[in-house]
């Protein structure tokens, strides 16, 4: 397995990276990780004539505090996301998705940038962006612009981003002190992508669910924030009754294939499973 | 298509070579530098047979093209013996414990062993057999490669190696 020739370019900022996929156009690829990248070049399914490797930028890397933001560089890295204290105490649901993803190896190499802008629907940090209504920064022909988590998914592989963009950063507005949250993920083994899988984060108040968002990963072409679900939930105590019908609600939503995975019907009341236990558990550590 | 000059350390020692951008690091360690260590099991990201330790990271060097490891400093089983030939404890371990069986397995267990040990001085079971989740072995069941392990990190800590009951 050997991909087809191209030629490689290190550029070292954005400005240079954004022009020279301008200049190249579709001969031109950028590279992050390459984790899901160089698979497809191998076998031959993705044969672009310049790769554009972003890993030279320093700018695209770390992870560090705006206001009530954190802004994550494109190319921090699965592990760096793991090892961040600042992301362990302010957004702990992303390191707990990024142990999920892949294995050590992977991890070190493989990008948040990556995973979310490549618009493959088994990776599992975008529906963990949409739920929590993160912000990508995108650089382009016409210089920066940002756009919402939740509109830039359109299909599977297809997304906001259009010929000559770099997404070079993710901003996520931290969910208040005290707020619970939990990404369960079904799999049929390590490393593998979701049968399904659902993020949570909610806040309480006296006991009662006082705001809740839920992103579900592989069960449509794009990542899912189940909006309607969510709104179920606000103001009940998780009881029972109450978590049936957001389940409902959030299984009328998914549209996932059949596959090796499972079939669609499986897939679908699996993605219930998953939200139901991703309830109790960022409930279980929501404090209010 | 136009040749990258790339320069790395690969074992503590200094390497020039012009490589094809499309040359991944397995073939270009494996076929430019004769370092046969480094194994090609299922050249698809899986197995970890080819894992090897690149600044402080350990990485599948099927899954990563040598221009990308320009500058690198880059470690694979032939680099892993002390500097008097002795085994490193590792290897040791490995030995000592059965750790293989057809050995295919091994170089990668090794050098992801190796980096599992650096972050984490003396890690529990569980904190082995998750570490080692990227790297497959048909043979032995995982048994007694963890028990390598193990007895590794009690030699590197200078501690009596315990086999625990079964």
């Amino acid at each position: 397995m050997i991909p087809g020739s191209f030629s490689y370019h290190r550029p070292s900022s954005v400005a240079e990276a954004v022009g020279l996929l301008a200049k190249l156009g579709d001969d031109g690829r950028a590279i992050a990780g390459g984790h899901s990248l160089i698979p497809m070049m191998k076998l031959r399914l993705a044969e672009p004539a310049h790769l554009v490797d972003l890993a030279g930028i320093a700018d695209l890397k770390g992870i560090r505090s705006d206001g009530n933001d954190i802004i994550i560089g494109a190319m921090t890295t699965q592990h760096d996301l793991i090892g961040s204290d600042l992301l362990g105490t302010k957004i702990p649901i992303l390191r707990e998705t990024s142990l999920q993803i892949a294995d050590p190896q992977v991890r070190y190499v493989g990008t948040l940038g990556g995973n979310v802008a490549n618009g493959d629907p088994g990776n599992d940090m975008p529906a963990v962006m949409l739920c929590l209504n993160a912000t990508y920064h995108v650089t382009g022909k016409g210089g920066e612009r940002r756009i919402a988590a939740r509109e830039f998914y359109q299909g599977a592989y297809f997304t906001a981003l259009e010929a000559g963009d770099v997404l070079t950063a993710v901003r996520i507005p931290v969910p208040p002190a005290g707020h619970g949250s939990a990404y369960e993920k079904l799999k049929r083994k390590i490393g593998d992508y979701a049968t399904a899988a659902a993020a949570v984060v909610l806040t309480t108040s006296g006991g009662k669910v006082a705001s809740c968002s839920i992103g579900l990963t592989n069960v449509a072409e794009t990542p899912l924030w189940a909006q309607e679900a969510a709104k179920i939930l606000v103001g009940s105590t998780l009881d029972a009754a109450t978590v049936k019908k957001a389940v409902a609600a959030a299984e009328t939503i998914t549209a996932p294939a059949s596959d090796a995975r499972g079939p669609a019907h499986y897939r679908t009341k699996m993605a219930g499973v998953m939200l139901t236990r991703a309830l109790a558990r960022a409930k279980a550590k929501a404090r209010g | 298509m136009a040749k990258s000059h790339v320069k790395m350390t690969v074992n503590g020692k200094p390497v020039e070579e012009l490589v094809e951008p499309r040359t991944l690091l397995i073939h270009f360690l494996r076929e430019q530098l004769m370092l046969t260590g480094p194994h090609i099991g299922c050249e698809t990201s899986h197995c970890g047979a080819c894992t090897v330790d690149l600044d402080g990271k350990s990485v599948k060097s099927c899954t990563m093209f040598a221009v990308q490891a320009d500058g690198a400093d880059i470690r694979t089983i032939e680099g892993m013996a002390n500097a008097d030939g002795t085994l490193h404890a590792l290897q040791e371990g490995f030995r000592e414990m059965h750790g293989l069986q057809c050995g295919f397995c091994t170089p990668g267990m090794i050098l992801r062993a190796y980096r599992l040990l650096q972050e984490n001085k003396s890690p529990s079971e569980e904190e082995i057999r998750y570490g080692i989740s990227g790297n497959l072995c048909r043979c032995t069941g995982y048994q007694n490669i963890v028990k390598a392990i193990q007895y590794a990190a009690a030699k590197l800590a200078g501690v009596p190696f315990q086999e625990a009951a079964e």
